[in-house]
């Protein structure tokens, strides 16, 4: 595919941040390739059902990123084990020994969910009714029953947001950002499929800072009758039932309260990938205490790590969108691309 | 007579959603479905002409009335002097007026 004198830049991981730095870089006459761990491109927002605010399908939006890659090399089920610097270009050794070499990268590792078990007060992975809002839109996009075995719908299903995130006793001081307006989304939907079900989403501030997601709030409220209460849950555990009595207090009347559910659903944050640590001990990148990348300047030059060649898209950085990750993968392509310019 | 030892039982607390009586909610819902858009934020008790000098919280009767916490309600409601400055600035638009109209209809038809 490389023509004689065509520069090249690879890009690491080929979640929605990857696709679109390659899309771009492709587009811009690159020599393009994308290594993914995992056997499919997409990443974390293949396995989501619908998405906020609009409920556009997750699916569709992969596909759309994916149809931009046909001049784009994708290699998938591999990993980048080795970097070496020579004579201004990157040799990179691959998980199964093959060689690629490259004049610029870009690193989209992206990120994964908090794993819930380590909330164990909040019962994941203990009792059976109680799962993530990844597992929950897996099921919805796989069209699995919510409640399996269940003649009649649930009665009350309560959503806790910022699990593994605003919690210093779990390492992961940083707001995910994304979840407050996941959780209105998943609520509602929830409410949409199960009209007599209560619905409760706990919160501690809910953070709706997109010109849409307040509006998302207040439909949530007044057309779909999703319940707020501002309070973090204490814990969870089953009754004799099988339901699940959690525990919080409603920090806005001063009381503690506690009520019965028939599904408890985690508002999972994010947090760096599990290969984003070994990438930036390979290409030399700044991590902060939580592991996500640092840039040379969050400010202004928010897709640079330091070594020279070596650009940073998407939530390796840290929590963002779906529309702030395509912006910064965008972002990360045209940094490259000024690099590449300059060193002809 | 039975001997007394001193000891007794303290009501709980806690707000239980699982015996909380709603009725009072369910009314407000129906007969003012803005009542469902509070945030809370407290801009009605900041106004209210009536809370300079009394307890009343239009803030908390809301969220009582959420919680099924409807027991001495009617003193607390009957403070309200209906000037409508809470609705002016609620930023929400609640028909805070007629929550309190409402609330009081209610508290008549559930007694």
């Amino acid at each position: 595919m490389a023509t004689d004198g065509q520069k090249k830049v690879v890009v690491i991981g080929g979640g929605i941040a990857g696709m679109e730095a390659a899309a771009q870089l492709a587009r811009m006459g690159y020599d393009t390739t994308i290594v993914e761990k995992q056997a499919r491109t997409g990443g974390n927002v293949a396995n989501w059902d619908h998405l906020f605010p609009e409920g556009r399908l997750a699916g569709e939006v992969v596909q759309q990123l994916y149809q931009k890659l046909s001049p784009v090399r994708i290699i998938t089920g591999s990993s980048v084990k080795k970097a070496d610097m020579l004579e201004g270009q990157y040799i990179l050794t691959l998980a199964d020994g093959s060689v690629l070499t490259t004049d610029a990268l870009v690193v989209s590792t992206g990120f994964r969910t908090f794993d819930a078990h380590r909330k164990e007060e909040y019962g994941y992975g203990i009792y059976d009714r109680v799962i993530t809002s990844a597992d929950l839109e897996g099921m919805l996009n796989e069209h699995q029953p919510l409640f399996p075995g269940r003649h009649k719908g649930p009665r009350r299903v309560a959503f806790i947001h910022c699990v593994g995130s605003r919690d210093e006793k779990v390492g992961n001081r940083y707001c995910s950002k994304a979840c407050c307006a996941m959780a209105v989304k998943q609520a509602s939907k929830v409410k949409e499929l199960y009209p007599d079900a209560e619905v409760y989403c706990f919160y501690m501030d809910l953070r709706m800072f997109d010109r849409r997601y307040e509006q998302m709030y207040l439909d949530a409220q007044a057309k779909s009758g999703v319940n707020f209460i501002r309070g973090r849950l204490s814990e969870a555990s089953e009754d004799l039932q099988g339901r699940l009595v959690i525990k919080a207090e409603d920090t806005l009347m001063s009381k503690p309260l506690k009520m019965t559910v028939d599904m408890l659903v985690l508002m999972v944050g994010m947090e760096p990938a599990s290969g984003a640590r070994s990438v930036a001990e390979m290409l030399k990148i700044p991590v902060g205490h939580d592991g996500f990348f640092n840039a040379t300047n969050e400010l202004l030059e928010a897709n640079c790590s330091g070594t020279p060649g070596v650009f940073l898209a998407g939530t390796c950085t840290g929590p963002k969108t779906i529309p702030e990750t395509i912006a910064d993968a965008r972002a990360a392509a045209t940094a490259a691309d000024a690099y590449l310019r300059k060193k002809s | 007579m039975a001997v007394q030892f001193g000891y007794s039982i303290n009501k709980s607390n806690t707000i239980d959603m699982d015996t909380a009586p709603r009725a009072m909610e369910s009314y407000l819902l129906l007969h003012e479905p803005s009542f469902a858009r509070c945030i809370g934020c407290g801009c009605c008790t900041a106004t209210c002409s009536s809370g300079v000098f009394t307890q009343l919280n239009l803030r908390q009767i809301q969220l009582r009335i959420r919680r099924g916490e409807t027991q001495g309600l009617l003193p607390e409601i009957q403070k309200c002097m209906l000037c409508g400055k809470c609705q002016m600035v609620c930023p929400r638009g609640v028909s805070t007026r007629n929550v309190v109209l409402s609330i009081q209809r209610a508290l008549q038809l559930l007694s």
